[in-house]
């Protein structure tokens, strides 16, 4: 694998471009790995990664059933975020937005981090006491650029949202996460997978896990498309298919259920919006950005209904276009160039898992909910760390599936036990 | 879209509903002991295949109705009233 540096860029160009490496090996599988990790997204890719890079291990598998970065990988609106609120979300995306700002160095490989701000639109008073106090938790905790920002100050910085006294919802202000923005999602997948293969990592493709052979209380090997192997220890990252696996362990029921979620790109604009644009307000949610490519990527709520279908509905991009043109109505002539939709762990409580199993050498990483694009390197962090050590860091320490016995719920949003609730 | 055939109203399109969640759940009795009441609001079988769930006719005759779905296919197996004594009061079809 060539690294990319200036010069082999420059010494690139000058030789027409033939002296690049394939970026990752396409290894047949072996019998057996010390480490599986199933699910070829940013998590699964990320945690092997960091399982060699951080812990030193060796002898390591990421298996996909499908091709890098084809599930929620590619489908998720690239935003990158740390304005959680809850103790325990609070610091885990903080060090994760940390692990972001030096990703593409990290990485060598360019991630297209863009801290471009998030701005969350407030539309009443209410509103506005209630993001003070989250943004204010922020400041007190490390994270100097949350700001609360007025009328004024919002106009000047985007001219062009619907700053109508007579829309149905008036702008009142914004919640302004200041190093926030967006990456590119391929490239998140492919740098991962790249600086993992080259660390000697094995990515399978194309290997999708049909069983799980169990010896009592321990994973011993996995069936899958591409024949039996045999494995030290197991880790789920199949955020969406979480139950399906679980299933297979023989380990019974989770506090998840499977939706979909939608997205949708426009086609390629002149530079509009140099932010990530949040409405949110009497039931209408609606998230906006533009990518580098110049294509408005926006997305919405849940389809309601719970579905493993890798497609939406009609009724909910109707109901995402009217979100659009209600804050952003400059956009009323724009076509949309494709929408399409991921499936998602949703969880109880509207917060994941990092955490040890009923099974001895069983880890599982699930429950992402709407944000595991931005969770994504500090979910391989934390999911690495508990492989190799064998406990819960004391940050994850609460992300285990026993949360709701002990009677904690990590509720974002306080809308209780409802999976479809927690968008 | 998917089409939903309402026993009182007929066959509607599903953005008249509101999607309840899994009608498969049964509470326990208030006394049960805590881990009861913990599997039956915290954990699902979240099923990839044919489950019944319930749906509220929000927009139509406001009844609470159980589906037979295909959570990979959206196809719809059976309709019926979640509470079978309204619907033979009021004559629907079962």
């Amino acid at each position: 694998m060539t690294r990319f540096t200036a010069w082999n860029v420059f010494w690139q160009g000058m030789t027409g471009q033939k002296g690049w490496t394939r970026q990752w090996r396409d290894p047949e599988p072996k019998s057996h790995y010390d480490v599986i990790v199933v699910g070829g997204g940013l998590h699964g890719l990320a945690t092997a990664y960091y399982l060699s890079k951080n812990h030193g291990m060796k002898n390591i598998a990421v298996l996909e059933k499908g091709w890098l970065g084809g599930g929620n990988a590619g489908r998720n609106t690239t935003i990158v975020r740390s304005n959680y609120g809850r103790p325990g979300n609070r610091e885990f995306y903080e060090h994760s937005l940390k692990l972001w700002e030096n990703l593409s160095h990290e990485l060598n490989y360019n991630v297209m981090f863009s801290q471009r701000s998030h701005i969350a639109l407030l539309h009443s008073p209410a509103a506005i006491d209630a993001a003070s106090r989250n943004y204010n938790t922020m400041r007190r905790t490390g994270a100097p650029d949350a700001e609360i920002w007025g009328l004024d100050q919002l106009k000047k910085t985007v001219p062009h949202l619907n700053y109508a006294p007579d829309a149905r919802f008036p702008i009142m202000g914004a919640a302004v996460q200041k190093r926030a923005g967006t990456a590119r999602h391929d490239a998140v997948a492919w740098g991962y997978a790249r600086a993992a293969d080259s660390r000697g990592v094995d990515i399978i493709q194309n290997c999708a896990v049909t069983g799980v052979i169990r010896d009592g209380g321990k994973v011993t090997a996995l069936e899958t498309s591409r024949g039996k192997i045999t494995a030290g220890k197991v880790a789920f990252a199949v955020a969406g298919n979480t139950s399906r696996l679980w299933q297979m362990a023989g380990l019974g029921r989770l506090p998840i259920e499977s939706h979909k979620l939608q997205a949708f790109v426009s086609e390629p604009l002149k530079p509009l919006l140099d932010q990530v644009v949040v409405f949110g307000v009497g039931g209408a949610h609606f998230y906006i950005s533009q990518s580098d490519k110049g294509g408005m990527v926006f997305g919405g709520d849940l389809d309601w209904y719970k579905s493993y279908a890798q497609r939406g509905n009609l009724p909910m991009v109707q109901d995402v276009a009217e979100a659009a043109m209600s804050v952003l109505p400059c956009l009323g002539r724009v076509r949309l160039l494709r929408h399409w939709s991921g499936v998602m762990d949703m969880s109880m409580d509207g917060s994941h898992f990092i955490c040890k199993t009923p099974l001895d050498n069983l880890y599982l990483n699930a429950g992402w909910n709407y944000g595991g694009f931005k969770a994504s390197p500090a979910s391989g962090w934390y999911l690495a760390d508990l492989i190799a050590n064998d406990r819960p860091h004391k940050m994850i320490e609460n992300f285990d599936l026993k949360r709701f016995e002990r009677g904690l719920q990590i509720d974002e949003r306080g809308a209780g036990p409802d999976p479809k609730l927690h968008g | 879209m998917i089409r939903i055939s309402c026993p009182f109203c007929g066959p509607r399109d599903h953005s008249e509903f509101s999607y309840g969640g899994d009608g498969s759940i049964t509470y326990p009795a208030l006394d049960a002991p805590m881990q009861e009441w913990h599997d039956a609001v915290f954990l699902r079988e979240n099923i990839c295949g044919v489950q019944i769930e319930t749906w509220q006719h929000v927009n139509g005759c406001r009844m609470w109705l159980l589906v037979e779905r295909d959570t990979m296919t959206h196809e719809i197996h059976s309709v019926r009233s979640a509470h079978p004594g309204m619907a033979a009061a009021l004559g629907a079809e079962q």
